[in-house]
């Protein structure tokens, strides 16, 4: 890497000549190494979906989940470093109570997301910190403003989106997206789509063994982020291991 | 109390008052920071009663500003989550900090996913050291606090104050109450010590009566809250029909 | 009688609108140590002005295996200061990996309550415990800390109506011809429920129930006694 050694990747506080800061782009490597996490956005809510490698049989089911629930109406799905992600859905927690204490209104996403943003971007600029490994998937439906959805990285850059994908596989997640109606479908339809994805792109020669977080906030909630119910996930997953069967069929027949 | 002596806390050079070399308000003027720890819009009493396998609150809808019936349909009767109800009396102000604090609490609670609702018993524990702390800074938070439940599929009944005193008992009743609810209430659970749901209910309903014909600070229209283990409910507001004719009876105090 | 000298009415008096942050909810705590037990009760009435808040609140908290605390008072200042003692008492045995003495919790309460000289815990504490010779001791506070060993103490609202009692029958004081000799648990434990039976008459912030706790080498054994509940 053109970095190592030239001494402007020890600090966050420095730019390389070249115009870039280093310790950043490591932050960024270390999301990349982590099990995919994505977020579909339809026209009545928010579908998220993880990754969540498991890397050996002795841990317990269901620990160190990365979807987290912000307030009442806001999910967060994570890729990259956990204990950096809960640093940053505790700020996030923080911000929204802060927001609801003065204003007696649930933050809105927007506001909620600068917060965050401005919160990851200030870990960016100076030597003595480092910046968050993880990015983060912010999401919440309400009935005026519809669905909204954005994601930040370690730089403290967001974007609002229609589907997003982080995490190791986020390109091949990503293509797969892009061939969804996004806007055309309900949360009953992503649900699937979104495992789906997850199980096509997960890679089971690497990383052997994953649970698959499923959890959405739409009108069907009424503006509450949940876990998507016991029944409508083994739905998705028995369904999205059939999609997964046909494919490699269909693959062999070529 | 409040006011007469408001005048003298903006320090005017004179008044009425002054000139009669009535320095009785001097005191007062000594010390403007104490002066303020007096409620301003207050509720009167609360009523609880533990029956066999719930509790009942009661609480009227005023909001008094002095002697002024000020607001007569404020609510102070609320559900916290499937197994603790609150009801709270004294400054209005204070009970709706309080409610957006235990509020939070509960958005704090719920994050947490973890599929273990709050208990009554640690809700009374939490809000009384709020109370404490408050009364400590000596910045009181001018409440008397009802919390009942349901825990261990027994009832729960707590009462709170200003100072964080706190109590457990089958029968609580604060302010007004305290003086002429709690002798009916105890009365009645000694003459059927194991009251159900409907017996309690009527109880109750027949305290608040008496209240409203003996508290000058109460109002005819009142709220319930119920809690058994398979059931929370609000009632109301519950309409007194008075009967004053035996008011003519009463004489010498013209 | 004044208007204003009526409890619930006293917010009527104009120049009283300050805020008090303490409220006196009383309840008495009788202790005695002998050679080889410790005697602690305290009535379970507590109350305000005229009020009675609960008919089944002991005063009483057991902190160890060894210790018993009574605190009365202030009942806001009580929960505090027992939830405190018990936390240092967890802290305690985490650190050492035994329970705290009874004399070092003697101690420890001191300081406690002298760190708030200044905005005081405003209780009547009175604590009993076998100490590691086996005998029961009892130790009395003020409310910033000033702290007594002794055999016997009576605390709380009827504190100063009982002492007197127990000087003269635990104590054997101002009798004369008398072979002096310690007091079985028998005898104390009759006393105890005298005292308080003779307290009930006579103070309104005693009554309802006595709740006794009796530490011997065997254990803890607790009972319950009628009281007046007028």
């Amino acid at each position: 890497m053109s970095s190592i050694g030239t001494g402007y990747d020890l600090s966050a506080s420095q730019f390389s000549p070249d115009g870039r800061v280093f310790q950043v782009e490591y932050a960024q490597k270390a999301v990349e190494n982590s099990g995919t996490a994505i977020a579909l956005r339809g026209k009545d809510g928010v579908v998220f979906a993880v990754e969540k490698l498991v890397t050996s049989k002795l841990y317990e089911p269901g620990t160190n989940k990365r979807i987290f629930t912000i307030d009442r109406h806001v999910g967060m799905a994570v890729a990259g470093l956990i204990a950096d992600a809960r640093q940053l859905a505790e700020n996030a927690r923080s911000e929204a109570a802060s927001y609801r204490s003065q204003y007696g209104n649930p933050i809105p996403l927007k506001y909620l997301n600068d917060r965050v943003s401005m919160y990851i971007h200030a870990y960016t600029l100076y030597s003595a910190v480092r910046p968050f490994g993880s990015s983060l998937i912010l999401g919440t439906y309400d009935p005026d403003d519809g669905p909204q959805m954005y994601m930040i990285d370690p730089s403290g850059v967001s974007y609002g989106y229609f589907g997003c994908a982080i995490g190791k596989a986020k390109q091949a997640a990503k293509t797969e997206i892009e061939k969804v109606k996004l806007g055309d479908l309900t949360c009953q339809e992503l649900v699937k789509e979104a495992a789906r994805v997850i199980y096509l792109v997960h890679d089971e020669l690497k990383d052997k063994h994953f649970e698959l977080e499923l959890s959405w906030v739409g009108k069907h909630t009424d503006g509450l982020h949940v876990k998507v119910p016991k029944n409508v996930q083994e739905e998705a997953e028995k369904s999205a291991k059939a999609a997964l069967e046909e494919e490699s069929d269909s693959e062999e027949d070529i | 109390m409040f006011e007469v002596s408001a005048l003298h806390n903006f320090g005017f050079p004179a008044n009425s008052l002054d000139l009669l070399g009535n320095n009785e308000f001097q005191t007062i003027n000594d010390d403007p920071i104490g002066h303020f720890h007096t409620p301003i819009t207050t509720a009167t009493s609360v009523l609880g009663l533990a029956f066999d396998n719930g509790v009942i609150l009661a609480a009227d809808t005023l909001g008094s500003y002095g002697s002024l019936a000020r607001f007569k349909n404020i609510s102070r009767v609320l559900k916290v989550n499937k197994n603790i109800i609150l009801g709270v009396g004294g400054d209005y102000a204070d009970f709706q900090y309080l409610k957006e604090l235990v509020n939070g609490k509960m958005i704090g609670e719920e994050c947490l996913e973890d599929n273990v609702p709050l208990k009554p018993a640690s809700l009374h524990c939490w809000l009384t050291r709020v109370l404490y702390q408050r009364r400590s800074k000596v910045d009181p938070l001018w409440n008397n606090v009802l919390i009942a439940g349901v825990q261990n599929k027994t009832p729960y009944l707590g009462f709170i104050d200003k100072l964080g005193t706190a109590v457990k008992d089958t029968v609580i009743a604060t302010g007004f109450g305290a003086h002429i609810a709690v002798p009916l209430l105890r009365n009645g659970v000694q003459k059927k010590p194991n009251m159900n749901k409907q017996e309690a209910e009527e109880l109750i309903v027949k305290c608040m009566e008496v209240l409203y014909y003996r508290d000058a600070r109460s109002f005819n229209k009142y709220e319930l809250g119920i809690i058994t283990p398979d059931e929370v409910q609000i009632k109301g507001p519950i309409s007194i029909k008075a009967n004053w004719d035996i008011s003519q009876y009463v004489s010498g105090y013209e | 009688m004044a208007l204003a000298s009526l409890p619930h009415l006293s917010g009527m008096k104009k120049n009283d609108s300050r805020f008090n942050p303490y409220d006196d909810n009383g309840g008495s705590i009788v202790a005695i140590g002998g050679d080889n037990y410790l005697l602690i009760a305290s009535d379970t009435r507590l109350s305000t002005g005229y009020s009675i808040y609960t008919r089944n609140q002991s005063k009483l908290f057991q902190v160890s295996n060894k210790s018993i605390v009574g605190c009365s008072g202030c009942w806001c200042d009580t929960l505090t200061l027992t939830r405190l003692i018990n936390a240092r008492m967890q802290m305690y045995l985490h650190e050492h990996n035994k329970e705290m003495s009874t004399p070092a919790l003697a101690q420890m309460i001191s300081t406690m309550l002298y760190y708030k000289r200044f905005f005081p815990y405003y209780v009547s504490v009175v604590m009993g415990g076998l100490e590691p010779d086996g005998s029961g001791w009892v130790y009395s506070y003020d409310p910033i800390g000033n702290l007594e060993r002794s055999k016997f103490h009576a605390g709380g609202s009827s504190g100063a109506l009982l002492q007197p009692l127990l000087d003269n029958q635990v104590g054997l004081k101002n009798i004369q011809n008398i072979v002096e000799e310690s007091i079985t648990l028998e005898k104390a434990s009759r006393i105890v429920q005298d005292v308080f039976i003779s307290a009930a008459e006579r103070d309104i912030y005693t009554g309802d129930e006595i709740h006794i706790m009796c530490i011997t080498a065997d254990g803890i054994k607790e009972e319950k006694v009628d009281l007046r509940k007028d």
